[in-house]
């Protein structure tokens, strides 16, 4: 059975979101052919050809696909889809973007957020923000899967690097048009794939009180920020830090919530890391339902202590 | 813009705890509230700020689900859409079905642009929108923060994992809905009665053609594995022992 996955990347780097994904393929398919669609992401091709599980890289290079838009990226895969029984993306924003319109191309239905694979044919997935698991068996000839990469651990890198071939973009016309873009720009670790991750909530109050708090702890364990609906909505925090059912979904060893009362939506965003830990000052919040250690208390005396605690 | 389409689909209430059947057949929804989903709910608010701002014509409304969805779409009608049709079935449909239903409303409606919710709360797919863009083959501009009509091109920012993205598409379009786009309005009731009087065509699937045959078998629906209880500690300094202790930290 032979897998395409289409790589998630920025051109310059293959994401961990991809390694993720691979993993997760491996169980129907251990020499999986990943495409690296882009412009100028060689690089991307070279870092795919190094994965463990990994049979080929093809590599598409194409002014059109600088930015990952949906019309080319579907074209590209349909024009490839012939020779794939099984043709995945992790679920980033542009696999979520791209896979259901080449499916709906396909005449095949999606099975999204995939997070065990049964058999090549029988997946789970989360369904009601996490508060029940389908088993689906798909029924269509092809299986056109994404995957919820925090359910897997990455791929590992081998030693020897597979054979990259290109691959060209079949000629259309592309409507919509790429006007540009504000990506955050962070030192800190990616928070889909980051082992320890600190999350703020609107108890913080503020935009200036939500770095000034979550900052410093973050750097000194070296974590991702993270935040709840409501601290995004607030205003304290960038829309690409939330964590919840239609945000990002983590699965870090450690989650620290400061100040997040725990709604379902987020807690489906979560759930899954090994340790959670929660502050609140309402020792009724739901989130320590599923918290592991519970502090209640105000968290703006707590978090310099916790600081100062870890020396 | 003549007509704004707006697919909304009705669903287990944001603030209900599914019930997951003890048999594994599903969840059970019986004596559920049910709600209009709430990224449909910012998709029609969207669709009535476009045509409030002289940008658009009409609202139609559309939905696939059992009898009961009218009372979705009178919420939307009360909302301010102008008219509403129900496509009605009492089993679920999936994305791709949906979206070929849907094909056949455009081909009824003919509308400019298409807004809808990039995903429904209860089976969590992402799909519809994206696969009905596909099936008109129109350009799409998912998880759309940000909406403006500028020179009869749509400006969408959108909502991705390293920021915001801005696409420019020219008419007709399909459009998803994220959760900043807006503020849904609340229903006044004078809006609420004037919405009773408003048109609501109920079709079915089978006037539109189309095979609502399922292709994902569901094999059992299951409750998550759950966590064991945690601890509370008093202190700062504690929770730091016992990280160690456990090796985390």
């Amino acid at each position: 059975m032979t897998t395409l996955l289409i790589a998630d990347h920025d051109n310059r780097m293959l994401s961990d979101a991809t390694a993720r994904a691979l993993s997760a393929l491996g169980a129907i398919d251990d020499a999986v052919h990943v495409l690296v669609a882009g412009h100028q992401a060689g690089p991307v091709a070279g870092q795919a050809a190094k994965l463990r599980g990994v049979g080929r890289v093809l590599l598409a290079d194409d002014e059109a696909l600088a930015h990952g838009l949906a019309e080319p990226v579907a074209v590209l895969v349909l024009s490839l889809a012939g020779g794939y029984r099984v043709i995945a993306a992790p679920a980033t924003s542009g696999g979520k973007d791209v896979l259901p319109r080449v499916a709906a191309l396909l005449d095949v239905m999606q099975v999204s957020d995939v997070v065990r694979v049964v058999s090549p044919d029988t997946f789970e997935r989360p369904v009601y923000a996490g508060n029940a698991v389908a088993v689906v068996q798909s029924t269509d000839e092809k299986k056109l899967l994404t995957i919820r990469t925090s359910a897997f651990s990455a791929a590992g890198v081998g030693d020897v690097a597979v054979p990259v071939e290109e691959v060209r973009v079949p000629d259309g016309v592309w409507q919509a048009r790429f006007d540009g873009e504000t990506l955050s720009s962070s030192d800190r670790p990616d928070l889909a794939s980051a082992r320890i991750v600190v999350s703020g909530g609107r108890a913080l109050g503020s935009a200036e009180k939500f770095q000034e708090v979550l900052g410093p702890l973050a750097e000194r364990l070296h974590a991702a920020i993270g935040a709840s609906r409501a601290a995004v909505d607030a205003g304290y925090a960038a829309n690409d830090l939330q964590v919840g059912q239609t945000g990002k979904v983590v699965a870090p060893d450690l989650y620290i919530a400061l100040g997040i009362s725990g709604a379902i939506q987020h807690l489906a965003g979560m759930k899954d890391a090994k340790v959670i830990v929660a502050i609140n000052k309402d020792e009724d919040a739901p989130i320590f339902q599923v918290a592991d250690y519970g502090i209640v208390g105000d968290l703006f005396e707590i978090v310099p202590e916790l600081e100062k605690a870890l020396g | 813009m003549k007509t704004i389409l707006v697919p909304v689909k009705m669903v287990l209430d944001s603030n209900a705890r599914p019930r997951v059947r003890t048999d594994e057949s599903g969840i059970d929804l019986s004596g559920m509230r049910m709600s209009i989903n709430p990224f449909c709910e910012i998709a029609v608010e969207e669709a009535l700020r476009l045509k409030e701002a002289g940008l658009a014509e009409e609202v139609v409304v559309v939905s696939i689900g059992p009898a009961k969805a009218q009372e979705t779409l009178r919420q939307a009608l009360a909302m301010g859409a102008d008219r509403a049709t129900l496509i009605e079935i009492d089993e679920t449909v999936e994305p791709l079905a949906v979206a070929k239903l849907l094909r056949a409303v455009v081909g009824e409606e003919q509308p400019d642009l298409v807004l809808l919710g990039k995903q429904a709360i209860d089976d969590d797919c992402n799909q519809t929108g994206q696969m009905l863009a596909a099936l008109l083959g129109w350009p799409q501009a998912t998880f759309a923060s940000a909406v403006r009509f500028e020179d009869g091109r749509l400006l969408v920012t959108r909502e991705i994992d390293a920021g915001l993205q801005r696409l420019s598409l020219p008419l007709p379009a399909v459009v998803t809905t994220d959760l900043r786009l807006n503020e849904p309005r609340h229903c006044a009731l004078p809006n609420i009665m004037k919405a009773r009087k408003k048109p609501l065509k109920i079709g079915a699937p089978a006037d539109y053609g189309v095979d609502i045959g399922r292709r994902l078998k569901i094999l059992a629906v299951r409750p998550p594995a759950g966590r064991k209880s945690g601890i509370r500690v008093a202190t700062a300094s504690e929770l730091v022992g016992d990280l160690r202790a456990a090796g985390i930290v």
